[in-house]
Order: C-alpha cells, then structure tokens, then sequence
C-alpha cells in the first residue's frame, strides 16, 4: 500500500522527457495515466529509482486526423478518445473497446500509449491495435520510427520499445467505409475486469454480401495480443453464415502462446477465443450490412 | 526529494511539499485531515477513495499526489452546501443507499462523476458505471435506487445539477 | 400532538447524515498527538522453520521507533486465544503466537513489527528485516492434512486433528436399512474471504503512570476485544476502554480477537506513544479470517412417495493454521444442529473433523455455519425430487413442518419458536409464476437454451443466545444483552447497548423502538454504542442477535422508564399510578385526557427531584440485563431464475425473489437491506468467490483483482416480500435478518443452474459456478451416454 521512494520529474517538453530517460538514474519508468504502473509500486511490485511523468509534454496529446488513419497522442485518456466524435466517426472500434476497459475512474486517466507501452496480456486496447493494424510512434533521442503492431507486442509486459523510447502517438486504420463493421467482445474477469480473452473484429462486405476483408485482433488468450490470420483467410470470399464462421473460428485460437490460471486453463482459453471470435466476426458483419 | 505542489481541495488553494510517492489519498486524509475519503484496497478495484480531479471521478489511490499539482480537487466533504445536501447525498440518505457507510464517500463521487457523463442513466448504465466501486453491504440495489432518484432530481431541477461535461452517453 | 408510530415504519437512518458527509469516524480516521505507526512483517511461506531474523538494519533506519520480534514478546504478550471449547469432542488448542519466534504456519503469520513515525517509513523498514527460512512441508486442503504420514503444523494434535465432534438423533442406521430410496453427494463449500470494505485496524494509545490503555477497534464486539485483550497482554480489565464507533462492515471477521491490536497495544505500552496499525488489504485477505472451507458427504434416505426418514452427514472442516477467537463452534454447532432445517426429518447423524492446515484460519463469515447447513439440505432435496422424477416444490411440501405444529423440536433437540414454512413458499411461486416458468422452460428447452428455477426453502437459528446454551455449547462467554435508557432533563433520551452496530442501523431501529414507547421523536433518541468506558457490558453484534437480545433489552428497561414515569405523572396529577394512562408521551387519567403532562415534564421533574413521591429516587433512567430463553428461527424461500449460456459456461440471473418471514419488522427499509446485501453474497459464493491457495501454501487469490468481490453488474434487482409469523419469546416479535439473505441464496443460485442443466443428465456442480467450471461440466455430461456425475 506504500510504494518505495523515487526521483519524480515532470517534464515539459519532449526534448526534456528525452534527455531525462537517457540520464535519469536507473531504473527508470514512464509515468502515464498510472492506472496500471501506480498499483504495481503500492505492492512494491516495481521498484522504479525515476518516474517521468508524461503528463505535462504537450506533444504527447492530441487527436488527428491523417487520412486513412487517425491519431491518438500516446497521452490520450480513454474518455478522451471516447468522447471524440472524430473517433467516433472513424474508428468507431477504439470506442467499442474503451467502453468495456476498466471502470470510469480508470477511463478517466488511462491512456492510449500508457495501456500499449505496458502491453498487459489482457488489455483491451492490444486487440484494437492489431484488429486496426496500428502503427505505433516511437522517439528517443536518434529519432523517430514506427512499429507496426503485429511486431510491437513481444511478450508478457514486453514491447519493442526500447528503453530509452518513449511511445508518441499510435495511428490506428480508419474503418468509416461502406459495408464495414467492427465490434469487441470480450469475456471479462470478474474481479480485475481485464480480458479473459477479447476479441476485436473489423469485416468489410462487397457489393454481393461476401467478407472481402476480416480482420482480428486477440486479447487475454495468450502472451501477448495477437492476429488470428487463419481465421481471416478462412473467411476470405465467404458469405459470413453460422457454419462460414464456425468452420472459420476453429482456428481461432492456432498458434497462441495460451495462457492459464485459476480462473480459465489454456484449454477453456482457447475454447472463449472460438467462441468469441465468432461473437465479434458476427456482431461486425451485422454491422457492415447495415452500412452497406 | 519533496515536491512542491499546489493545487486547489473543495475549493480552498493548497501548497505543500510532499515525497514524490505519496497519494493523493493520503495527501487529502493525512495532510489536509479530510478522512472521509477512505482506503478499502490496494489494487485500485475498490474504489471507496474515488475523488473528483478536475471535474473527473478518479481513484485517488491510483494518483500521486504530485499528479495532482495544479490540479482542481473535489472530496465529499464538498459535496454539501452548508446544511443542504447534494441531490446524491439526500437520495443515497431517502433511498437507504448505505449501510456501513465505509465505500459511500468513494460511491457517492463516483455516482456525480457518472452524472455528469450521463445525466440520464439506465438502471444498467449505473450499475455498468458503478463497476469500479464495490459494496459489501447493500446488494447496490439501494445504490442504483438512489442514483436514480438523484438523476431524477437533478433533471428537474437544473439549479440542483452540476456543471454537466462531455454527455456522449458513455 | 399524537407522534405518528414509529414501529414498523421506514424512517431514514439516524446514522446516515455523518457518514454521508464524509464524517463517521473509522478506526483509521483517528489521528492523535505523536502517533506512530505499526506495520506487521508477514511470512512468504506458508509453513516454515525462522532460523534467524536480523533487525538492526531496520532499527538503524531513520524515523523508526522500534522493531519486535516473537522473542520479545515472552511474558509481555500471551497467546491469543481460542474461545469457543467445543465439548466432548478432543479439542487441541495449539497456542496462537502473536509473532511467530520458531515456526510460521501460514502465509502471512506474523515475524516481526516495525512501529515508525510514518506509515510509509514503517513499510520501508519492514523490507530491511533479514529472515532466514527453512521451507517445511505444506499442507493446505483438510483432506491432505488427514492423509497419513501427512506435515504436522502442531505436536499437540497428531494427524492435524483439531476436534472431532458428533452429534446423534433418531435411529439412523434403520432409517437407510430401510430406506426405499437414498441419495448421495459430496458437497464442497470453498473457503471464502469476508471482505469488510473496511480492512481491520487498530489504534492504541497508553497512559503511563495510570496505566490505562483506550484501543480504537474495527470490531464487532468491543467488550470481547476488552476481555481477551486483558488476558493477552495482561491488562487489567478495569483498566481497558475499547471503542469501536463507526465500523466499516464485519460479516462476522472483526468477531475476533486478532494479533494485529495486540501488537498494536504492546507497542504502545512499551513505547508510551499512541499507536497505529491498519492492515492493507493483501494483509486484510493474509490475516484476517476466512469462512467456510467444509466439505460434506451426505446421505439421504427416503420413502419412494418423497418422505425423507433420515439423514448421515459426515464433514471435514479446514480450521486454518490455528483456532481463531469462535472458530471451533462453527462448523459443529451453529452447523449440525440446523441441517435438517424445514423437514420433519426423524434420524439424523453429522460427524465434523476439523483439521489445522497451512491456511489463513477460518472462523464465522455471515451465516457461519448456517449457509453451508442450508445449502447442503437444499441441494439434497433437489437431488432426491431429481431421482423420483418429483418436482422440487412437491418434495418441499411433503416434508414440511406443518404451520401448526410449532414450537416444535427437532431431531437436534432445537425447539424451533414459530414458523409457516409453506406460506413463504407458496408466496415466492406465485411472485415468479411458477407454473408459468415451467412452461417458459420447456418452449426454451425445445429451443436449445437453458433456462433453470432454483427453489430454497430455509430455517436458520439465530438470535444468540440462551447463555446458559451458549455455556453448555462451550463458548467462553454470555449471550445476554444490557440495556440502559437514560431520559435527560430536557426530555432527550440516551440509550446504552452492548450490541455493536456496523451497518445494520440499530441507531435508527432502536430509537425507534424507545420513542415509539416513550412517545419522543425518533430525533429526540440518540443510541450510544461500541464504547466500553460507556456501556456496562455488551457481547457485540453477529448472529443476527442485535434486536431480538439488543432490543429486547431496551425494550425492557424503556417499559421500566415508563412504569417510573408513570408514577411520576399520578403524582403530578394527583391520581393512583394503576389511573394513568401513557399515550405517545402524554400522562392523563383514563378518561380525562384533557389535563396531562408529557414525558418532557416528567424528565425534568425527575431530574430536577424537587416534587417527587416519597419512595422514589431521582432521575429517569433505567437498565436491563436480558437474555433470551430460546434462539430465534427465521425462515423463508428464495426462488432463482437462471439462464445459462452453455457456450461460454456464464450464469445469467434473470430474476430473483427472496420471501422471508423474520418475525415482526421494526424497519422494512433496513430489512429489505438487509436482504439485499445478504442475498449479494451468497450469489458471489454461488457464482464467484473463491480463495485458493497453491501447493507451496501461497494465496493465489491475494487481492481484489483475483477474488472476485461482485461488484454492482454482477447481482441482480432482488424482489423482496415477507410474511410476518411473530417470535414468541420476545416482547417485540422480532428474530433477525442479518444472516438469512446469505443462509438461503447460494443454494437458490447452484439449484437453478443444475435445473437448467437437468436435461443433460448434471445433478451437481460445485461452487462458485465460474463460466469455465459450468462449460466443462456441460461438456463431460455431452460426451457422457449417461450424463454427467
């Protein structure tokens, strides 16, 4: 309940945050919305010696949009994002899933790059991101680049962000064309509310009712949130029935890392990611039928 | 190493210099004296130290107190003019939304943080907005009752309604 | 100026303003002049030899006071001890060091304290303290402690038996010789955390030279803490002021007398500083109580028609790794005797071994023993109104006590006061249609889904207690309740209880008791509470015993206020005593209403003793020692709509009806409440809550993001009604509702879902029902020709 003592900086620039993260006395943690991090240094589960936080780098915040895609400044807070009607309008995903990530306090300070950089195997916004083909942001002091999500997430808590990177902004696919639907669902823990397994579907419809495009990120299953690309492919071309998407989801949860605990086993894992693969594939399309 | 931080409690202006890791709820009970905001957890599901930070309900266990420097904060001791309770307060009191009284603090911000967002909720909208705050006592039957009744209220009569931000429904 | 009647009605509680303002005064809201702070080092090891602590560099870091160990505690700090001593039964009370010195026995027993000058400074020097470990064997499930050649936790209970206790009633062995029918099952009630939103705390502080200490307790029972507090650190009673003003809820886990505020008092004797100590909540899921954790194998044996002729139950409860303060008469006692709950069920045998395991200790969690009872009853009725192809509900009837053969005794010799069991049922089928839902059933069922009624019909025994049963069951204390009604000068009444109120809202209902008595506005009455330097005496508040003894007692000594101010008023109106009439705090002569003085003019002239008769003392204030001369018996029946969803194994609650006979009700708003948040868990056993421990002894469960304590999407609208079948024994009627929402729920929950389930061949699953737990038994009974079980 009391977490260890740190150097706290709160820097006002992104030049400034860079050269703290380079000199800072290790080890060193960016401090986001602290929804996650704040509750790991209570339990003295991290013990970080600097805290950075983010809070007052202007650049770090900002909604935009660029086109194909739109732009969440890492510091984004989840209600933020949900209340932006831009968001609403193109990537209506982001919000399906923000409704459903932790509780309203937790909406009112999470972030966007918070909830990606600590890459919790069952996050919700993990999912999005795939489902989104995200690119996130990345700087430090030699510059910039981008990762795409499907190489972003790692592992448990493990990113390809480097240490002395601190994540900017992710871009996430716009799906506001015609006979495109999304939808998350997710079956949610009942103490932490965190995912179990989540899905995030995107399906897009031709002119004849067929899945031209289907997209799906998973959350909870496994390490970390991943592509269910079988399933994808399986339902290339396909006229999105019960049995186009029963034989489809089979493969839903092929090749996760499948975790287990007490409360679900990798087997019952596997099972909730079929079947909600399904749930989020048919909700989508229903949705892409009344864009159509 | 202490921080300096200001920042405005239920409307008075604060400075103080607190160790970087100290909360914000500890801030409000142990510096300022303001304990009915209370500590039911560790890990943030409890939600009895719900506060409100610049108009937003928060977990203020899950916020640094140097988080909060320059920060507007609200705690339910300001919930009350004088003698006349906010429309929550009397209708937690009418609908019997307490028992213990131990998360009503952290419950009451929460509910004028949800109205806030949603000044007209659904049954199934509180209960889904309430999810960050847990209740031993009540079933949260009385609780749903209660911010209904004050949703109810506060719809009525605008004068009795805070400043309403953000309304998306959510 | 006729007071409007104050009985029975649903006034708002007195108690809310302050808590509503953000002004009750918890335990960890004291703050005094140089207080410091405790924090309590705590075992990573679930059982383990300490071969060595060092302290010095904790001791050496800036703002600590002072560090402890278990070895300096000898002769400053005794055992804490067990106070429930269950006779006849072989009990072995291993001792139950504050700090452990040679071995700890579970995961978060006590190694050392460090008292700081600030909370986090306290914490920081507790990572500063060295202890070396020796890992020993673990066990963690009372059926691996039983198992031979198994880890001993304590060399005085060989085979980790704590007690084994037996009761007999009726010819058991004939009943299942000639039986035309028996059932059998294994029941499983996991091991459950209470959850107070409020963790425990304490706040000690001493007075050198007078050598008093005043504790601030999160208990439900201050004079209990006053006494076993005296006899661990060897304070005389006189000497001890506890207080417990507001309580952050209990569920029976702050009936104990714990570590935690004997250390808390030790360092502030030692010290000569005010202490604080308040346990975090992964602390709060270490140290203080569990509940449940039994297991049961039932047998039961019947007539083919559905009449049930006896009953075996054999049950192994897991203690923990000590005795806590009631542990022992829980799963015996407040169990056994209620088992065969509403039925006429002639012979009757339980057998309980408790077992000490590497585990937190268990002790009473609301309902303790009572829920496991009913649940285990209510499960076997369905099961056998499953195998004679009967409805639930016929089976239920069949074996009813009839409404007019009460009071009647039971085959555990309880004599149980009053009841109409068949009323209740017959009003839970028609709130939900029964018929109707069977009808819903079937059509759904032709459909593919699965919709489930689950039935439970309850008696519980609370009201606690006789104490001359309580002596006879073993508990080390009374059962009695004092009360003391003080009206002032100005007509304002104070009222003195020995209950302890942490959310029930006994200021209110017992305010209104007085003034409806009195004839004062319920404002007018202020009801003092958990504080033992202003009560005489008071044996706390669980066992759904606050208004049946609390209030008997007030209602007692208020009669006796009345009787004086009567007296007072024929003297004042010069007429005979046995003339006057009190009407809602008017005194005239009968038939002369005209000329009357109020129970104000008669406070003050009481007060003021300047005109009184010649007999009689001044002041209007006057007390009662009740205690009660039977249990009391609330009952009911719960009906739960349940669908399953059998891809995903989730549990729906569609709708809920809970219909209980609590004898007469002071306060519908409280008790509907009461209901309610009962009711709320036994669903979060039914369907969610589980501690769970891993093999090394580790709670995998630690904290609220793991055990799931339900939150508001998770419990349904609970639709209440009653009937109301008056306690005889007491003078207001009333039995208790502080347990029955949480005695009738589980089964009503599991009862429904293995409805549902029925067409697949299930017959039981046990709690909590978790989605993956359900999925897995549909799908062993799917890939089962004969069914699942």
């Amino acid at each position: 309940m009391y977490s260890g003592d740190f150097a706290y900086y709160a820097p006002t620039s992104l030049g400034e945050m860079l050269t703290l993260l380079n000199n800072a006395k290790p080890e060193v943690k960016v401090l986001a919305g602290g929804q996650s991090l704040i509750p790991l240094l209570k339990l003295r589960l991290a013990s970080p010696a600097t805290l950075i936080d983010a809070s007052q780098v202007p650049d770090l915040r900002m909604i935009a949009d660029s086109g194909n895609t739109i732009t969440l400044g890492a510091m984004t807070t989840y209600f933020q994002a949900i209340d932006s009607p831009l968001v609403q309008q193109r990537c209506p995903l982001i919000i399906q899933a923000l409704r459903q990530v932790g509780d309203p306090q937790v909406r009112a300070r999470g972030t966007i790059g918070g909830s990606l950089a600590h890459a919790d195997p069952a996050g919700d916004l993990p999912a999005v991101a795939m489902a989104l083909d995200a690119e996130i942001h990345a700087v430090s002091s030699n510059g910039e680049r981008s990762i795409a999500a499907a190489n972003f997430f790692t592992d448990v808590l493990t990113t390809a962000l480097q240490p002395n990177e601190v994540l900017k902004s992710v871009s996430f696919t716009a799906t506001d064309q015609p006979a495109t639907g999304t939808a998350y669902v997710k079956h949610r823990h009942p103490a932490s509310g965190y995912a179990v397994v989540g899905v995030a579907a995107v399906v897009r419809l031709g002119a004849d009712g067929t899945c031209q495009e289907a997209r799906v990120g998973i959350t909870g299953a496994g390490a970390h949130a991943a592509r269910a690309r079988g399933v994808e492919q399986a339902l290339a071309g396909k006229t999105l029935d019960e049995a186009a998407l029963d034989a489809a989801c089979a493969s839903a949860a092929d090749g996760l890392d499948l975790m287990s605990d007490t409360y679900a086993s990798d087997e019952f894992r596997a099972h909730l990611t079929r079947v909600l693969a399904k749930r989020a594939l048919a909700e989508a399309a229903s949705r892409a039928h009344s864009q159509a | 190493m202490r921080q300096t931080i200001k920042l405005k409690v239920n409307g008075v202006e604060r400075q103080d210099d607190v160790e970087p890791r100290m909360l914000l709820v500890h801030y409000l009970r142990d510096r300022l004296n303001l304990t009915g905001t209370h500590v039911g957890c560790d890990t943030g599901q409890c939600g009895a130290c719900t506060v409100l930070l610049n108009g937003e309900a928060v977990k203020s266990c899950m916020v640094l107190a140097v988080q909060a420097n320059g920060a507007e904060v609200s705690t339910v001791e300001s919930l009350a003019r004088g003698t006349e309770y906010h429309p929550v307060q009397q209708a937690f009191w009418d609908m019997h939304g307490l028992q213990c009284g131990f998360c009503t603090p952290g419950m009451m911000m929460a509910a004028v943080g949800l109205l806030k967002r949603n000044p007209n909720p659904t049954d199934d909208e509180i209960r889904e907005q309430l999810e960050g705050n847990l209740c031993r006592c009540t079933g949260y039957q009385n609780i749903v009752a209660a911010v209904r009744s004050a949703a109810e209220k506060m719809q009525s009569t605008p004068a009795a309604a805070p400043v309403t931000a953000g309304a998306s429904g959510e | 100026m006729a007071v409007s009647r104050l009985f029975g009605a649903s006034v708002k509680r007195r108690e809310d303003p302050r808590l509503i303002t953000g002004h009750g005064a918890y335990t960890d809201d004291m703050k005094l002049p140089g207080m410091a702070y405790l924090a309590i080092l705590r075992s990573p090891y679930g059982h383990a030899r300490i071969k060595r602590i060092d302290t010095s560099k904790a001791q050496q870091h800036p703002g600590v006071l002072a560090v402890y160990t278990g070895a300096d505690l000898a002769g400053k700090l005794n055992p804490i001890p067990c106070a429930w001593l269950i006779p006849d039964s072989d009990l072995k009370t291993p001792p139950y060091p504050a700090l452990a010195s040679d071995t700890v026995r579970f995961t978060g027993d006590g190694v050392a304290m460090v008292v700081a000058s600030s909370p986090y400074i306290a914490r920081d020097a507790l990572d500063l303290i060295e202890v070396d470990y020796e890992p020993l064997p673990v066990v963690t499930t009372q059926e691996q402690a039983a198992a031979p050649g198994a880890p001993q936790l304590h060399e005085s209970a060989p085979g980790n038996l704590a007690f084994n206790w037996k009761f007999a009633g009726g010819d058991v062995d004939a009943a299942f010789r000639d039986a035309e029918v028996t059932v059998k099952q294994r029941f499983v009630q996991q091991r459950l955390i209470p959850n107070a939103m409020e963790p425990r705390g304490a706040v000690a502080q001493w007075t050198p030279g007078a050598d008093e200490v005043t504790l601030w307790n999160t208990t439900q029972n201050p004079h209990i803490a006053r006494f076993l507090l005296s006899v661990v650190a060897g304070i005389p009673e006189n000497k001890i002021r506890v207080v417990a003003r507001d309580v952050g809820g209990g569920f029976g886990s702050k009936i104990p007398f714990y570590a935690g505020e004997a250390l808390t008092v030790f360092a502030a004797r030692e010290l000569g500083v005010p202490v604080k100590w308040i346990e975090d909540r992964r602390e709060n899921y270490l140290a203080t109580i569990h509940g449940r954790d039994q297991i049961t194998d039932v047998e039961l044996a019947a007539k083919r028609d559905g009449t049930i002729t006896g009953l075996r139950v054999n049950a192994l409860s897991n203690m923990g790794a000590y005795l806590s303060t009631a542990a022992p008469g829980v799963p015996t006692w407040l169990f056994a005797l209620i088992v065969p709950g509403c039925y006429t069920i002639p012979a009757y045998s339980c057998d309980v071994k408790g077992y000490f395991t590497n585990t937190t200790p268990t002790d009473a969690y609301r309902g303790a023993g009572r829920p496991e009872a009913s649940f285990l009853m209510e499960r076997m009725v369905d099961l056998l109104a499953g195998e004679l192809h009967m409805d639930p509900v016929e089976v239920r009837r069949k074996n009813f006590i009839p409404a007019d053969a009460f009071p009647y005794t039971t085959v555990t010799t309880l004599t149980y006061d009053s009841g109409n069991y068949q009323q209740t049922l017959d009003k839970a089928l028609e709130m939900v249609d029964y018929q109707g839902l069977r009808q819903q059933q079937q059509q759904m069922r032709q459909q593919g889904k699965y919709l489930g009624i689950g039935i439970s019909s309850y008696v519980e025994v609370c009201g606690l207690a006789p104490s001359p049963a309580a002596g006879a069951m073993g508990f080390q204390g009374g059962l009695w309740e004092p009360a003391t009604v003080r009206v002032l000068a100005t007509g304002k009444v104070i009222v003195l209880t020995g209950t302890s109120p942490h959310g029930q809202g006994e200021e209110t209902t017992f305010a209104q008791l007085v003034g409806e008595d009195l004839g004062v506005p319920v404002e007018d009455v202020d009801v003092i509470h958990g504080d033992t330097g202003a009560i005489p005496m008071g044996w706390g508040t669980y066992g759904s015993r606050s208004t049946a003894v609390g209030g008997t007692a007030i209602k007692k000594a208020t009669i006796k206020v009345l009787e004086k101010a009567k007296k007072l008023a024929a003297h004042l109106l010069e007429a005979a005593p046995e003339d006057i009439v009190a009407d809602h705090g008017r005194f005239y002569v009968q038939g002369s209403p005209a000329k009357s003085v109020t129970i104000q003019d008669i406070a003050l002239q009481a007060n003021l003793g300047w005109n009184l008769p010649k007999d009689m003392t001044p002041g209007l204030e006057e007390s009662h020692f009740h205690d009660p001369t039977n249990f009391t018996y609330p009952f009911g029946t719960h009906i739960c709509v349940v669908e399953v969803d059998a891809d995903t194994g989730e549990v729906k609650i569609r709708r809920y009806v809970a219909v209980d006979d609590v004898g007469v009700v002071i306060n519908p708003m409280i008790v509907d409440g009461q209901v309610h948040g009962g009711v709320a868990q036994g669903i979060g056993q039914a369907l969610y809550e589980h501690a769970i421990y891993d093999e090394g002894g580790n709670l995998v469960t630690g904290s609220m993001l793991d055990y799931a304590v339900p939150n508001a999407t998770q419990i349904p609208n609970i639709e209440t009604a009653r009937t109301e079948t008056p306690c005889p024994h007491n003078l207001t009627g009333v039995k208790g509702v502080g347990e029955t929402g949480t005695i009738a729920s589980s089964q009503a929950v599991v009862n429904a879902v293995v409805d549902a389930l029925s067409p697949l061949g299930i017959k039981h699953i046990d709690m909590p029902l978790t989605p993956e737990r359900v999925w897995k038994t549909i799908q062993a009974a799917k890939a089962s020709p004969t069914g699942a079980n």
